[in-house]
């Protein structure tokens, strides 16, 4: 439902013109909500940047989110999957 | 209200959760956004202003926490203030269908404020406004959050010239 909910509220302020990267967790539902630019990260519910604590690992995920504002190459809605730790 | 439990996993699935959260979330009818709106970068990064939207459901001491009981959901949201000390956000969320250990230890995990002033102090981005915005995103029933909630973030978020959002579900 988080999912949605940023969806959502993603839609309108794109709507306004502001641009928006929202984080998601479930791709299933990314894919049918369809929020305008969004970024799957694999990790688990409760932990949408990674790890507790560590600046390094939160700063990773943020900074693929807004590498996704700055990428111009594919049309809305725009589903980016951050690599999951190999 | 729907409540489930969590289990250990290392990527978010409707698997994690209780089989009858399970069955609700695969027969939900989610809303689907069509037509995608779309606001491109107006100008670089790092002149942009950039706001967060969290809906872990942080809320700071002094302020309503999220209404538990609402049905459908509460879709109401709280200002966060630019210089809230993260170890100040307090976790209100109702949903028992994911682990909060996380985001109580460290809250920026979920509404990443440290996080944003090390981009900015790097000049990875521009300014951070002067308020960011929190909701609690176990909402099943979204008539709210899309007629009142979202248009008034909207017009709050204009309102302050931002030219950016990053949104956190959990």
């Amino acid at each position: 439902m988080c999912n949605q909910a940023v969806g959502l509220v993603a839609a309108e302020l794109e709507r306004r013109g502001i641009a928006t990267v929202a984080i998601q967790l479930l791709r299933e539902v990314a894919r049918r909500v369809r929020p305008p630019r969004a970024l799957w990260v694999p990790f688990r519910h409760g932990y949408p940047l990674d790890t507790p604590c560590s600046q390094e690992r939160q700063t990773a995920v943020l900074e693929a989110a807004l590498r996704l504002l700055e990428d111009t190459r594919h049309p809305p809605p725009v589903l980016a999957e951050f690599p999951a730790r190999g | 209200m729907i409540t489930g439990y969590y289990k250990s996993a290392t990527v978010a699935e409707l698997s994690e959760f209780s089989p009858p959260l399970r069955l609700f979330l695969q027969v939900y009818p989610w809303r689907r956004i069509d037509p995608v709106p779309w606001t491109p970068l107006s100008k670089p990064l790092a002149e942009s202003r950039l706001a967060l939207v969290s809906s872990a459901g942080f809320v700071l001491p002094g302020q309503e926490p999220f209404d538990a009981s609402r049905r459908g959901g509460d879709p109401s949201f709280r200002e966060i203030p630019g210089d809230a000390g993260v170890a100040n956000l307090v976790d209100t969320h109702r949903s028992e269908s994911f682990d909060h250990r996380g985001m109580r230890q460290d809250p920026n995990l979920a509404f990443p404020l440290d996080r944003m002033r090390e981009l900015l102090g790097a000049g990875r981005i521009g300014s951070l406004n002067r308020r960011h915005l929190s909701l609690m995103g176990s909402i099943t029933a979204p008539g709210r959050l899309v007629r009142d909630t979202a248009p008034e973030a909207a017009r709050r978020l204009v309102e302050d010239g931002v030219d950016v959002a990053l949104l956190i579900p959990v």
